[in-house]
């Protein structure tokens, strides 16, 4: 581990906490224009953050203290689990302490924290929206965690800059079947992770279909912003791990100078542009799922994903 | 040798006795509860703390394993006693998690509870000796005999409040189970030891068996300990039993007396059998995966709090034994690293199983005492109420969700590591279906943290159901205590998983002849490679502390920590009561939902022009009513028709002996 290591460890959290506003405002005109309505300018959310922060929270009467420390503890898991992505680079002293099976259990952590809050209240909403969450989220962690295991067992390492380094350097990307299924799969868990639309609607406060909203329904203020922040900030995060999985063309290797994180800078930001711009199309043209429909779509990717672990092996051997 | 106990196992046996000698105290002045509770419990804790040193020690490098034959027992049949690495980590265990419990226990029995607590002081310590001597026995006579005592004991404390039917039948199944059992380890150890007629372990070690009886003796110790273990489908007493029990002794039968099962199942599987065929371990991760899925679905559902905590044991049993199955297997290729590593898994996760279990169940204990009600529909709300108990359990809670930084997430870290090398094993199609038994492990891992959020959300969070909670207390400092240390143990596990995996390191060189590597730091795990996977707990805990306060502080800096106390949002509906909050009922609702054929279910709903409209539903077990009430109607209908022998005339009964004398002279001639 060296300055630069370092450097480039902390720069490259910073960077993802800055831009993932960017990447929710790009991915909200992308949707304004497909859907012929005048687009929000690219920085709306942090106007909106600059705005929530600045207002007095506003918190229920009983909301225990663990109410109150969720959104740090979300904001932070999401923030720990950046750190974790070779977005930019893969020279990361913190892949080494935790692996991508980890980054897997901090998702969680983040999911089961939010939940517990929303049950805090003990308002309907809150412990329904709670509950759908982790419905969601009992099915989309383990899809995400085969997908991984695809990568894992093709590169014989569940630390994702090892994996990177390995598609980059030696092996190159080899057009396997399973990666297809792996690919399919992790499309739809990030869709479902994230609130989008075949799930759940971001835009939308409509009691009987919302679940990331439900739970954050009590949250005002700087409790408010910073749960946005976080999901942002998740969203940013998958976008990354679909990178480094599938496309990680780009990413500054371990042996590459300063200047290189500089060109990768420019590839991430190319990525998220056309990444944002993909999900808006699937957004737009796909219509939101009822609710029960929700774990088939979920099973439909965890089978997808396992499918794709089974074609590997099958390969193999 | 270590410096500290030349010898162990004289030291081990005293501490034994000591326990017998505190059971046998509390018979002295046994309604006094300053005696029993405050004076026997706590030494019992200390007692408890003195094994776990023995076992502490005797896992340390260059340990050789002790034996001593003790003068007791039948003539000829003298009791042998043997301490290795095997021993000693689950005496560690035991002696660790037990002190936890005992504490809690000396502020949870009081007087007027179902039997006297002299009595219960007797049966708790008894409870625990026969653990602590099934785990050292190196005879099958002493190693019955233990067992048996571990199961009355555990039968009487079970049904402490013996006037309660439903108790009553809780114990006899109980019983009846153990005792199916234990028929079959007789059995077993009958098959072991292999026509030489010695009952020790070292001749069963030594005996050489056809694979055929080999294939039988695993079988039978299978099911044996899997009934012990709560291995679907020999499940059934565990949901019964371990909520009728008093919550210390909930908490002993989960998070002890399972592990001692486990400890059987290693001992005649690895030990006296060295492993076996590869369908050993197939046979044994799928049941484990099965069983693992069925306690996590069975869990989301359950409305009382302590069977939701008994059915995620029996899910928790499941992984372990999925994680032996794959020992087995990769033993049986002769991967002896992989094997080390799934052992390793199993080990840590028997450990942490015992720590958070018994902790959360303790906590239901607390609940229990504070609002008289186990129902999870009438509580909530808790964690202002009681904010200690509320803080200590959602320690256990995270850690028995498996999420990082606490210790459940290091054994399933180390468990899917396990999973990641299985295409290496070098057969064609188990190299294939194995690695999937990953996404069983994957599923049932994120299916307990459903089940969690449930269990914590419906109890501590959200409003008081009933507005007798609102006079809920908080436990007393003697819980507290108890509490604190089993929490603790979460987190340092956590944190610092290499100390715990030094520890097991020295099992797995007993058992399986190898040992996985070494991490670099005591925080820091890297059991295969580094290259390839590395976990340090205690970095993660400092990353994420480091970044939570940061932001604190931006945020106080940059803006304000202003805060306004309102009513919550109510929707513009003014009548909301606490009553209308999600029940457990609903938060299990997508479950039942998703897995129905899982599930038996009957359905009173109500007609449309009910004046008190009622809706029940009731989830059965399928086993129950597919294999075990068959099963009971059966042995009822043999029952019958043999009666007919049953003519309650003298001359009848004669002629039957007269008969009988008349066939055995035909073979004796």
């Amino acid at each position: 581990m060296n300055a630069l290591a370092l450097l480039s460890q902390l720069g490259g959290m910073v960077l993802a906490v800055a831009l993932a506003p960017v990447l929710a405002g790009w991915v909200a005109q992308c949707r304004a224009w497909l859907q012929n309505r005048s687009a929000p300018p690219l920085l709306q959310p942090y106007r909106s953050l600059r705005k929530l922060f600045r207002k007095d929270a506003a918190l229920a009467t009983y909301a225990s203290p663990l109410f109150r420390a969720t959104p740090y503890v979300v904001f932070g898991t999401m923030a720990m689990a950046a750190a974790i992505i070779p977005s930019v680079t893969t020279d990361l002293p913190m892949a080494r302490v935790a692996d991508a099976i980890a980054l897997v259990g901090l998702f969680a952590t983040a999911r089961v924290f939010m939940a517990l809050a929303a049950m805090d209240i003990g308002t309907v909403f809150g412990s329904m929206g709670a509950r759908r969450e982790m419905m969601i989220g009992f099915l989309a962690e383990p899809a995400l965690l085969m997908v991984l295991f695809n990568a894992f067992l093709m590169f014989g390492s569940t630390a994702l800059p090892t994996v990177v380094e390995d598609i980059l350097n030696t092996k190159g990307l080899m057009l396997q079947p399973s990666l297809a299924f792996a690919g399919v799969a992790f499309v739809m868990v990030l869709l479902a992770e994230n609130a989008r639309i075949p799930i759940d609607n971001p835009a939308t406060h409509l009691e009987v279909t919302m679940i990331h909203e439900a739970m954050l329904l009590e949250y005002s203020a700087r409790h408010l912003a910073l749960m946005e922040w976080a999901s942002w900030l998740k969203l940013f995060n998958y976008a990354c791990i679909g990178f480094a999985l599938f496309v990680p063309w780009g990413i500054a290797l371990h042996a590459n100078g300063p200047l290189a994180l500089l060109f990768a800078v420019a590839w991430l930001a190319a990525k998220l542009v056309v990444a944002g711009a993909v999900l808006a199309v699937i957004e737009t043209v796909s219509a939101k799922l009822r609710i029960f429909r929700a774990p088939e779509f979920l099973s439909m990717a965890f089978l997808l994903a396992v499918l794709g672990l089974l074609v590997h092996l099958l390969l193999q051997s | 040798m270590n410096p500290f106990f030349a010898t162990h196992v004289p030291v081990l046996l005293g501490l034994v006795f000591a326990w017998l000698v505190l059971g046998l105290a509390g018979l002295v002045r046994s309604h006094r509860i300053a005696w029993v509770a405050y004076t026997l419990f706590p030494l019992g804790a200390l007692v408890a703390l003195g094994i776990a040193a023995v076992g502490f020690s005797a896992l340390a490098d260059g340990f050789v394993a002790e034996q001593v034959i003790l003068p007791l027992g039948l003539p000829d049949l003298p009791f042998h006693i043997r301490l290795d690495a095997l021993s000693g980590f689950f005496l560690l265990l035991l002696g660790s998690v037990g002190a936890g419990i005992s504490v809690f226990a000396a502020g949870y029995f009081r007087a007027g509870e179902g039997a006297s607590p002299g009595l219960l002081c007797l049966q708790y310590h008894t409870f625990l000796a026969s653990m602590a001597m099934v785990i050292v026995a190196d005879d099958a006579y002493l190693f019955m005999v233990a067992w048996e005592t571990m199961a009355l004991s555990s039968y009487f404390l079970v049904t402490t409040q013996h006037r309660i039917p439903e108790i009553q039948r809780a114990g006899f199944l109980y019983l009846l189970m153990a005792h199916v059992g234990a028929l079959a380890l007789l059995l077993c150890f009958g098959v072991l030891q292999g026509g030489s007629w010695l009952m020790t372990f070292d001749a069963m070690r030594g005996a050489t068996l056809s694979p055929v009886w080999a294939g039988v003796a695993f079988g039978l110790a299978l099911f044996g300990f899997g009934a012990k273990a709560g291995l679907v489908p020999l499940h059934v007493w565990l949901p019964e039993a371990h909520p009728a029990a008093p919550s210390p002794v909930s908490a002993m039968m989960s998070g002890l007396m399972l592990k001692v099962a486990i400890y059987g199942l290693l001992r005649v599987s690895f030990d006296l059998l060295h492993g076996g065929p590869w369908w050993w371990g197939m046979l044994t991760l799928v049941l484990g995966l099965g069983t693992a899925l069925f306690g996590a679905v069975f869990a989301a559902v359950q409305t009382d709090m302590k069977r939701l905590l008994a059915y995620s044991s029996i899910e928790n049993i499941g992984l372990i034994a999925a994680a032996i199955g794959l020992a087995l297997l990769s033993y049986a290729f002769d991967m002896r690293l992989l094997a080390a590593l799934a052992l390793t898994a199993a080990l840590l996760h028997a450990l942490n199983h015992a720590l958070f279990k018994s902790l959360l169940f303790l906590a239901t204990g607390s609940v229990l005492h504070a609002t008289h009600e186990r129902s999870l529909g009438k509580l909530g709300g808790l964690i202002r109420r009681m904010p200690w108990v509320a803080t200590l359990a959602l320690i256990g809670t995270l850690a028995l969700a498996g999420l990082p930084p606490l210790n459940g997430f290091v054994s399933e870290w180390l468990l899917l590591q396990a999973f990641l090398s299985t295409p290496s094993i070098p057969h064609a199609f188990v190299n294939m279906i194995v690695p999937v038994g990953a996404a069983v492990v994957a599923l049932t891992a994120a299916l307990a943290g459903y089940v969690m959020v449930k269990f914590y959300g419906v109890i501590f969070l959200g409003q008081p159901r009933e507005p007798s909670l609102m006079q809920a207390h908080d436990a007393g400092w003697l819980e507290r205590v108890g509490l604190g240390w089993l929490a603790l143990g979460c987190i340092l596990i956590g944190v610092f998983p290499q100390v715990a995996l030094n520890a097991i390191a020295a099992v797995t060189r007993v058992l399986v002849g190898t040992v996985i590597q070494r991490g670099p730091a005591p925080w820091w795990i890297a059991p295969v490679a580094r290259e390839q996977a590395s976990y340090s707990g205690l970095w993660l805990l400092l990353g994420m502390a480091g970044t939570i306060a940061v932001m604190f502080v931006l945020v106080r800096r940059m803006y304000h920590g202003r805060v306004r106390r309102t009513p919550p949002w109510n929707c513009g509906y003014p009548a909301l009561t606490p009553r209308m909050q999600d029940t457990a009922e609903g938060f299990g609702q997508p479950i039942r939902h998703m897995f129905g054929p899982f599930f038996r279910i009957a359905r009173e709903l109500p007609a449309p022009d009910d004046r008190a409209p009622r809706y029940r539903i009731q989830i059965d077990d399928r086993c129950w009513h597919g294999l075990y009430l068959p099963l009971a109607r059966a042995v009822g209908w043999l029952a019958d028709a043999l009666s007919v022998l049953q003519r309650g005339r003298l001359a009848v009964y004669l002629m039957y002996s007269f008969l009988t004398l008349l066939v055995l002279l035909v073979f004796v001639l």
